[in-house]
């Protein structure tokens, strides 16, 4: 037999073990009567109110509207995101005009503006989707510029010297180079949309795993509040593996490159 | 082709502050001529390849392309290093020069695969270049810029990062496909081993403001290889090259500018 390899042991045995031990810990302090039930259900009472709740299809129902404000939200941010921070990127005029704008603008806590929005917006989707692209917004178009204006000089010079046009300086430096930072940017924005949505559905919202939580907090249904949590932490971690996953595919080369304008 | 140097000055402002970098700097290569130029770090010789390249603009003076070039472009660049771009694999950072030129992606595979194969890369030609080593990302800077074919070729210190070994071993192989191309070629560096090997010719400059100091000839035999260094013209060379460029690296280290 072989042994175990000893990366695997580090990276999934051994957390496994502990989040299993702490379910197990957790289990018998409630059924000795370590726990107030009334806070600390026990978790096999989770798990049940969970399979109760995917059988009726109130969990699919709730996230898969949560899911769609998120991409929605996500996809608007994003890529309005990323084309305004390329342009201030590489512009310096646009950048002197925006800048001033975004910085002075980007600290307002986005739940603030929340309801402006629903004035602005209505109390419908388009309201809670807006909330969430602007949030994404902020975070795309600073990590964009700021992948822009730290790539090393030495490719722009490279691309000079060989006779690159403006355009394949754009489309064979400027965007790859800026990959990094982008992908950054994408990951703290999915995460800052996860944040924003749950927000937003315990303010004005009849479905969602944010008002789901928000119900269960008002009738005391302490189960399912807690189901409502465990959502989010997988919707969370499917987010960073997915974009890890993503990231190994389309930048294999990330952390080997040369940073800054040292020269 | 010929490339001349008239009266290059360089300047750098920086608010208030100036800068003087390069003083009057004149010469001209001949047609094939290997010329390095030596200097102490931080003389302007990276400064002055950037104005032959285009890259930068003199403050004062000229450069002058004249010949019946007609190939390729002017001058293609060997940077120091971190120059490979970490997004391309190997094959397509040779032909970046090529493909800027709008040269069809078959004809420039083919030529850029050929070159691989003489720098002993054509394996990992379709290897990203973080899978190599600092040495061999130099060898596809290095076929970069010969590929593309230009009338003269314009090294920025390659072979600074190398170790001792990798880097008298590109040295050789950089002689040996000079030799082929019989390119024009001017190499910037610190190290006066490496500018009397490589060099038909050697324009020591001084610390900054850089200017130059002394213009030789190399007259060592060509093929050469490491033998040559233990010859005693190699050595006699060596050594006046070393007392003109003492006093340079004293007074960079100091700081003082003057003692030059």
């Amino acid at each position: 037999m072989k042994a175990p390899d000893a990366q695997w042991v580090y990276k999934w045995l051994l957390p496994c073990t502990i989040l299993v031990g702490i379910l197990i810990v957790w289990e018998v302090a409630g059924r000795i009567g370590l726990l107030n039930p009334l806070f600390f259900p026990v978790p096999s009472l989770i798990f049940k109110e969970f399979y109760l709740m995917v059988r009726d299809g109130e969990i699919q129902a709730n996230l898969s509207i949560t899911l769609l404000r998120i991409f929605a939200g996500f996809l608007i941010g994003a890529i309005s995101g990323l084309v305004i921070g390329l342009w201030m990127g590489t512009s310096e005029k646009v950048r002197i005009l925006l800048d001033p704008v975004i910085s002075a603008t980007y600290p307002i806590p986005k739940l603030a503006i929340f309801p402006l929005l629903m004035v602005i917006f209505g109390i419908g989707e388009l309201s809670k989707i807006m909330a969430i692209a602007i949030g994404c917004f902020f975070i795309v178009v600073l990590n964009t510029m700021m992948g822009v204006r730290n790539i090393n000089k030495v490719y722009f010079e490279v691309a000079k010297n060989y006779g690159a046009s403006r355009s394949k300086v754009f489309s064979r430096v400027v965007i790859p180079a800026s990959l990094p930072m982008i992908f950054n940017g994408i990951r703290i924005a999915l995460g800052m949309s996860l944040i924003i949505v749950v927000g937003v559905e315990f303010l004005s919202a009849n479905h969602g795993i944010g008002a789901m939580i928000w119900y269960s907090w008002q009738t005391f249904d302490i189960e399912k509040l807690y189901v409502g949590i465990f959502i989010c932490a997988i919707l969370g971690i499917i987010f960073t593996v997915i974009l890890k996953l993503l990231e190994k595919r389309i930048i294999p080369w990330m952390g080997h490159m040369a940073h800054g304008n040292e020269r | 082709m010929k490339l001349e140097c008239r009266n290059l000055s360089k300047i750098f402002r920086e608010g208030q502050r100036e800068t003087q970098a390069l003083t009057d700097i004149s010469f001209s290569t001949s047609e094939g001529e290997f010329l390095c130029i030596l200097g102490p770090s931080g003389c302007g010789k990276s400064t002055l390849l950037k104005i032959i390249a285009g890259l930068s603009d003199p403050t004062s003076g000229e450069v002058i392309y004249s010949g019946n070039g007609k190939t390729g472009p002017r001058n293609s660049m060997v940077f120091q290093e971190h120059s490979v771009f970490p997004w391309m694999n190997v094959i397509e950072n040779v032909a970046f020069g090529l493909e800027m030129r709008g040269i069809s992606k078959k004809e420039r595979y083919a030529s850029s695969l050929e070159f691989l194969k003489r720098v002993g890369l054509d394996q990992y030609a379709y290897r990203n270049p973080h899978e190599l080593s600092v040495g061999m990302r130099q060898r596809i800077a290095i076929a970069r810029a010969f590929v593309n074919n230009p009338e003269i070729l314009l090294m920025d210190e390659p072979f600074g990062a190398l170790d001792a070994q990798m880097r008298f071993i590109l040295q050789t192989e950089l002689l040996r496909i000079w030799k082929d191309t019989k390119k024009t070629v001017i190499f910037v560096t610190h190290d006066i081993d490496e500018a009397i090997l490589l060099g038909d010719r050697v324009i020591v400059m001084t610390s900054v403001p850089g200017r130059i100091k002394a213009d030789m000839q190399v007259g060592i035999d060509r093929p050469r290889s490491i033998q040559a260094e233990s010859t005693q013209e190699f050595l006699d060379l060596r050594m006046t090259i070393w007392n003109l460029i003492r006093k340079e690296v004293e007074s960079s280290i100091t700081g003082d500018n003057e003692s030059s």
